[in-house]
């Protein structure tokens, strides 16, 4: 490949100026024009029925112009599985469920009246844990569950209240663990989590007296909003219109379609208002997407040469009230459950199982959080019995060039012994520091992996005007969030075009301009929208040098293109500007050559299959990619206080588009990471979400964040832009595990559950005496 | 209707009077009345930040400041920071060392660290730290906006 010109450049942010001014705009600057507001008023029990539904207060109350109920809204909504109502229906399946919308002049008005709702339920025995759920006696949650309509990859059992269990089977398991010389089970336990993007969920809609309806939403995916809206309203593609903005961080739980569809049938009753919905750090906790808790059991079957040979993982997930999209988390962490490790033996069942609990869903990591922290902390547990060094484990069974996956899919491009062992050279492994008096101190590493958890056919496109001057327009779908995908892509729709970045110009989508993208989820737009560009951009530079070929009358073979100028490599003064070919595109004859310059490219993974319903083999990854952390960490015995002393990240990116960003990313992830391991954790008493605001829910900030050494890998990937693949959600990942590793080196205590609060390590050192 | 007061204040330089309503906050006022969106919201009720703004030069979580408060103040937004298009310095170390992400906590802490350097030039880690505690970056620029705001420090 010829030298890069711009991809794998620090090149400043596309956003950049807008971000630290405060003009850059964030959805709810949108909201202009008449508006109207919307509120909820929301349950308070977790399972029953509604019984009495009086909304004539409310509708009396000043200022208040409708007020919306369950039965307003003709269809349910889901990405897979369709089983989500906009507002509760006859009967509340959540704690903080909406059960009405009140619409209102202003948001005081709105509030006020909501209040005046008055509701009665019958309250119905609820299950706040999956494994009562999963009793024959169980409350059913979802009775159902049978007549709706799911994704035909699901497998929701009707009757019960399993929403979806997936299968697998990779070699021989029994076999496996016959070959063993040692088998270890162990049960883990992951906490539900939440996102909180500074910038809470907010949507507006607006219809316009021609049927047309348009949506301000801070979804992370415009089209998928789109997709959902015409379904549950049926209406046609064409008739929806839906904005993104900058959004204010996403972390999955604005993937799918949330609140946007409750004010769409109130946009309906009184066209040409905005009618907005904006959520308040209470609701986005409490009514968004929670990352599933994860109960589970591992077995591991080993040799005394530290070779994996057989793994049963079972693993039972919280999915919650809704799981129209967890399902796809159950059965991502399904098809991955041997983690970045080869292993020849693998048995998987992996249960999404209603619960009353707040909504499960997406969330950065989208399972492999979860289900890797098992398999981490588990090659620990196989280390310390086999007396070896847990590194060694994990270099034996990582995967290589060539190894299967638990689905059997084939990897190509991995270098994981290099994100290992950098990580682990960084913190000094294999040496013992000396800690103060009263501390203990100890090392750790975790692995990770993960491909995008995405349907085979989810497609990308975009689309590259090129104007009259030679600066150019790059459309496409995806949204920006912070992760710099506006950047990226320029700087590869620059590289491929040959014109300097400067001259591009790149916005947010709008659906009825940009072309399609499925969703900015999963680590997945560099790969996906990334690849539709460069196509688009070589379809650009195709039309460029026939548009030339005719104007200068020489063969496309001899022209060359230096972003200003295309010129015969025969003869350099033959030759024209970009702007002649862009602008003029007819000969000295006056005969036309060609219309204006427009490169289109499309993308779907060709790389990707179904997997078979009963073993769950095939190839669900479009690439595939690892990473590692390592930590050191020094513990407080008289107060269990953690104090992480190094961390160290690496992962390996293919090609790293923007090195900068890339690394702010990586720094990002294992922030959110470290954040999970040591501080977050949802609590919920019979279903009711105990903290919902940032005192009582702590997330990382500025003065508890240690400083991070962090490594990009660049082990190209063969069908990647430039090598490039996706690494937004993987550096959270090893973090958790890392930490937990690091903590029970230092003391000798195991920790199959996290977060490692204070409390937690105290009780544990406690116990241990 | 709700009440409204009178209140004169200068806001990012210029003197306005305007109608504040009792109960509204500075941070609605400033977004719905002043019409300066550059001021973020993300929980209203004091514990993320994003809100904050300087209020006679100290830095508020404007979201639990009444606006009839600003009565005779001196108010500054983000909005005030670049100044014929040159950006102030924290803009632009903020943009070298890509100490944002999404960029939604971004103005209040710009505006946190502007406070910081004026009451302390030359700020260590420590000083960092305890400024910035109360704005919440779930994006995690930490370590960028430490070193920006060390960079800014020098220039
Ligand atoms: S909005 Fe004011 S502190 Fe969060
Ligand atoms: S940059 Fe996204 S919250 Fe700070």
């Amino acid at each position: 490949m010829s030298e890069l010109k711009c991809v794998g450049k620090a090149v400043t942010r596309k956003d950049a100026i807008e971000k630290v001014t405060g003009s850059a705009e964030f959805i709810e600057d949108r909201f202009l024009g008449p508006l109207l507001y919307a509120k909820m008023k929301k349950s308070t029990v977790a399972h029953g029925k509604i019984k009495k539904l009086d909304l004539s207060k409310a509708l009396k109350h000043p200022g208040v112009k409708t007020v919306l109920t369950g039965k307003d809204y003709k269809n349910k909504i889901g990405l897979y599985l369709v089983d989500r109502d906009f507002m509760a229906v006859d009967k509340v399946r959540f704690w903080g469920e909406p059960v009405a919308l009140v619409v209102a002049s202003t948001e005081k008005a709105a509030a006020e009246a909501v209040e005046l709702i008055e509701v009665d339920y019958e309250e119905l025995p609820g299950v706040f844990d999956p494994f009562e759920a999963l009793k024959p006696e169980a409350p059913l949650i979802h009775e159902e569950l049978g007549s709706y309509e799911v994704v035909p990859i699901f497998y929701p059992k009707a009757g019960t209240n399993v929403a979806n269990h997936f299968k697998l089977r990779k070699g021989d398991t029994e076999k496996g663990f016959a070959e063993a010389d040692i088998v270890i089970e162990k049960e883990y336990y992951v906490p539900q989590m939440q996102h909180v993007p500074i910038e809470t969920h907010k949507a507006a809609a607006h219809w316009s007296p021609d049927g047309k309806l348009t949506v301000w939403s801070t979804a992370q995916s415009p089209n998928v909003v789109r997709q959902l809206l015409a379904k549950a309203f049926e209406m046609p593609m064409h008739k929806i219109r839906v904005i993104s903005s900058y959004i204010g961080g996403g972390f999955g739980c604005k993937a799918g379609a949330s609140l946007e569809g409750l004010v769409v049938p109130v946009a309906q009753k009184f066209p040409g208002y905005v009618v907005r919905i904006v959520f308040n750090r209470e609701e986005d906790m409490q009514g968004t997407f929670t990352r599933q808790a994860l109960y589970s059991t591992l077995k591991t079957g080993v040799r005394k040469d530290g070779r994996i040979t057989a793994l049963e993982y079972k693993m039972i997930w919280d999915g919650g009230a809704y799981t129209e999209y967890g399902v796809n988390i159950v059965r991502a962490a399904g098809y991955s459950s041997s983690g970045a490790y080869d292993i020849p033996n693998v048995k998987t069942d992996s249960y999404c199982v209603y619960t009353n609990n707040s909504i499960g869903g997406p969330v950065r990591g989208f399972g492999m959080c979860e289900m890797q922290w098992g398999i981490e902390r588990q090659i620990d547990y196989i280390a310390r019995e086999l007396n070896m060094d847990p590194l060694e484990v994990r270099l034996i069974n990582g995967m290589k060039k060539g190894s299967t996956t638990a689905s059997g899919q084939v990897v190509h491009d991995v270098d994981y012994e290099k994100c290992l062992k950098t990580v682990a050279d960084q913190i000094g492994w294999g040496k013992k520091e000396q800690p103060e008096k009263g501390k203990l101190r100890g090392k750790g590493i975790a692995g990770l992996v993960k491909c995008p958890a995405q349907p085979s056919n989810a497609a990308s496109s975009a689309i590259i005007r090129i104007n009259e001057d030679g600066t150019a327009h790059v459309m496409i779908g995806a949204t920006e969030m912070g992760q710099g995908m506006l950047t990226a892509i320029s700087q590869i729709a620059s590289e491929a075009l040959n014109i300097p970045i400067e001259k591009i110009d790149i916005k947010v989508p709008d659906t009825d301009f940009t072309p399609y993208e499925w969703q900015s989820v999963g680590s997945r737009i560099t790969y996906t929208c990334g690849t539709s560009v460069k196509r688009a951009a070589e379809d650009a530079l195709g039309q460029i040098y026939y548009i030339a070929a005719n104007l200068l009358e020489v063969p496309v073979e001899d022209l060359t293109f230096d972003g200003k100028i295309v010129y015969s490599t025969k003869d350099p003064e033959i030759k024209a500007t970009i702007r002649e070919v862009a602008d003029s595109c007819k000969k000295c004859t006056g005969e036309g050559i060609a219309g204006p310059i427009i490169g289109k490219g499309s993308f779907v993974p060709k790389n990707m299959t179904n997997l078979d319903p009963e073993t769950g083999q095939g190839n669900p990854g479009m690439f595939y990619c690892f990473g590692a952390t390592g930590v050191e960490v020094e513990v407080d015995i008289e107060t269990g206080v953690i104090k992480v002393l190094q961390l160290a990240t690496s992962i390996d990116a293919g090609k790293a588009i923007n090195p900068q960003l890339c690394t702010v990313q990586l720094h990002g992830g294992t922030i959110m990471g470290l954040s999970t391991a040591l501080y977050e954790d949802v609590r919920f008493d019979k279903g009711v979400m105990l903290n919902r605001n940032f005192t009582d829910y702590k997330i990382a900030s500025i003065d508890n964040t240690p400083h991070i050494e962090s490594f990009i890998i660049e082990t190209p990937e063969t069908n990647g832009p430039y090598g490039a693949r996706g690494i937004g959600e993987q550096p959270m990942i090893g973090v958790a595990p890392a930490v937990a590793n690091a903590v029970c080196d230092a003391l000798g205590v195991e920790f199959n559950t996290f977060p490692l609060t204070p409390e937690r390590v105290w009780r544990a050192l406690k116990e241990k005496k | 209707m709700s009440e409204k007061i009178t209140i004169s204040f200068t806001i990012n330089g210029d003197k306005e009077t305007r109608e504040a309503a009792v109960g509204q906050t500075l941070l609605s006022f400033i977004r719905d009345e002043l019409h300066l969106t550059g001021t973020k919201s993300g929980c209203e009720i004091g514990e993320c930040g994003a809100c904050t703004v300087l209020l006679n030069g100290k830095p508020v979580n404007s979201c639990l400041v009444l606006a009839v408060e600003l009565d005779g103040k001196e108010l500054v937004t983000i909005e005030a920071l670049s100044k014929n298009g040159k950006l102030d310095k924290l803009q632009q170390t903020f943009i070298d060392h890509a100490a944002f992400q999404c960029g939604y906590c971004t103005p209040g802490m710009i505006i946190s660290a502007k406070a910081l350097l004026e009451r302390k030039p030359n700020p260590s880690d420590e000083d960092i730290n305890e400024a910035l505690s109360g704005n919440l970056c779930r994006c995690g620029a930490y370590q960028e906006i430490r070193a920006a705001i060390k960079d800014a420090a020098k220039k």
